[in-house]
């Protein structure tokens, strides 16, 4: 079934980037939030400007970064969904580390000293902090995921949109709208966003029971 | 969570480490991939040798700039010129020719240049009646095999093709078909693609059946002192796709589906 393929690949690809990117993201947010040093604002900056970098950019420095004659070459990583995934990943990573900072900028503080103040260390710091801003950070998380599995430039330079193993959802539409086949397209088209749409509810759901929690 | 990271880390990793299976990476043209030939094929291919392919479909100039980059273990592209540039430049060992469809000039149905009426078998002269009559022309201005046919044509007959609605799009022949199209434009399109897509389109073929609008299909063999590479499966496709096996293949495609055949076997061994 290869509707059915490609789903599955185009899930395995976005939702492994964004596992890794959201991981990475978060434990620097965090440190980054509360700590004051020279160049914060000039990262802050240039993390905020990399939010807006096409996808093509990226998979074009992917491309050249990790093509045989590239600096990675010897890994043989170009053409495989291990390629999207570092793509995508580096494409969301400065989306989902500004808007954790963002959201947790002003809580942070507050957080860290009534930790401290309780006999806590930085291990159980970061948790708290995780988890009182858990409603926040999937925000955050669900943005850079919505990017992801959105977006179709970077996977189809990187990826090649090969059958059967790197081809995704949004190179699949690319491909069938340029062969006219705009039914087929238009099919995989809805079924992406359904998807985006129900990955939505889940993570609202899980953010609105954690609320919920805390009222109680 | 820790527990999380490690699971996740190691399904990344083993993803990385895939790269040691008996397989090769294709670089070829748009047209072989949107005629739906190389589906057809590849499984063939892949059930007798046991090689999986992975097939990049770029325009042929992007194709050769892959393999030069080391990116592609075989071509199969359509552009002689091209292919033997890149032979006498020392990145390619051999070209086998493999087949062979043609070129047609596609226009609207009210045919405003009135190319079939008048140069329906002269492709020059169907150019300089679209010049003249400064029709929609779209062009793949993609470097790709059937661009570089194009411009060889407008060469032919001196004409540096600028006008108001020249377009050029830089997408695949699909796409370029699909917008001449919608513009009710001419452009130069190589039959498969054409035959393939011709249910969802309204354009009718205005000129065809000349040498010059001859298309060979060739694969080109890469060379190992210069590109490293899987020669040794590279030449076993190269074997396979010379076969009687693969011949029958090839000249049968697209009879059942399309009423008549795509392409048109014609290697030697």
């Amino acid at each position: 079934m290869e509707i059915l393929e490609i789903i599955l690949t185009s899930l395995y690809v976005s939702l492994t980037s964004t596992a890794i990117a959201s991981i990475i993201a978060i434990l620097l947010a965090v440190p980054f939030s509360i700590k004051d040093f020279k160049l914060k604002r000039a990262i802050y900056r240039i993390a905020d400007s990399l939010m807006a970098m096409p996808p093509v950019v990226m998979g074009l420095i992917v491309f050249i970064i990790l093509s045989k004659r590239g600096p990675l070459g010897e890994l043989n990583l170009l053409f495989t969904p291990t390629a999207m995934i570092i793509a995508q990943m580096l494409l969301i990573l400065p989306i989902i580390f500004v808007l954790t900072v963002r959201q947790i900028e002003k809580i942070a503080p507050t957080i860290q000293k009534n930790c401290y103040m309780l006999g806590g260390d930085y291990g159980d710091f970061l948790f708290l902090i995780i988890n009182e801003c858990k409603g926040e950070i999937f925000t955050s998380v669900t943005s850079g995921f919505s990017r992801a599995i959105s977006e179709v430039g970077a996977v189809m330079m990187v990826g090649g949109n090969i059958k059967g193993y790197t081809r995704v959802m949004t190179t699949f539409i690319a491909l069938e709208t340029s062969k006219g086949n705009f039914k087929d397209a238009l099919i995989i088209g809805l079924i992406l966003l359904a998807i985006s749409f129900l990955i939505n509810i889940i993570l609202h759901s899980l953010k609105g029971r954690e609320t919920n929690e805390y009222i109680n | 969570m820790r527990r999380w990271i490690v699971l996740l880390l190691s399904i990344f990793l083993m993803s990385c480490s895939s790269a040691q299976k008996k397989e090769i990476t294709l670089a070829t043209t748009t047209s072989l991939q949107d005629s739906g030939l190389l589906e057809y094929l590849i499984p063939e291919f892949e059930k007798d040798t046991g090689i999986k392919v992975k097939v990049i479909a770029r325009g042929t100039g992007e194709a050769l700039e892959i393999a030069k980059r080391g990116d592609a273990d075989i071509l199969f592209v359509h552009s002689k010129e091209k292919e033997e540039e890149f032979i006498k430049e020392g990145y390619g060992l051999k070209r086998d020719e493999i087949m062979y469809n043609d070129f047609v000039i596609v226009g609207p149905k009210d045919d405003p240049a009135k190319v079939k009426e008048n140069a329906s078998n002269n492709p020059l002269k169907a150019f300089e009646l679209i010049y003249k009559s400064n029709s929609v022309f779209v062009s793949r201005g993609d470097e790709s095999g059937t661009h570089q046919r194009e411009k060889k044509l407008w060469r032919e007959i001196n004409i540096n093709p600028k006008w108001k609605s020249y377009i050029v799009s830089g997408l695949g022949m699909g796409q370029v078909l699909n917008i001449a199209d919608e513009k009710g434009g001419y452009t130069l399109s190589d039959r498969a693609t054409y035959i393939t897509m011709k249910k969802n389109l309204s354009l009718q073929i205005v000129c065809e059946g000349h040498p010059m609008l001859k298309n060979q299909y060739s694969i080109v063999l890469l060379n190992p002192n210069k590109i490293s590479h899987k020669k040794e499966l590279a030449e076993e496709f190269e074997v396979w796709i010379l076969s009687d096996k693969a011949k029958e293949l090839i000249n049968n495609y697209g009879i059942e589906k399309y009423g008549e055949p795509l392409f048109k076997f014609n290697g030697k061994r």
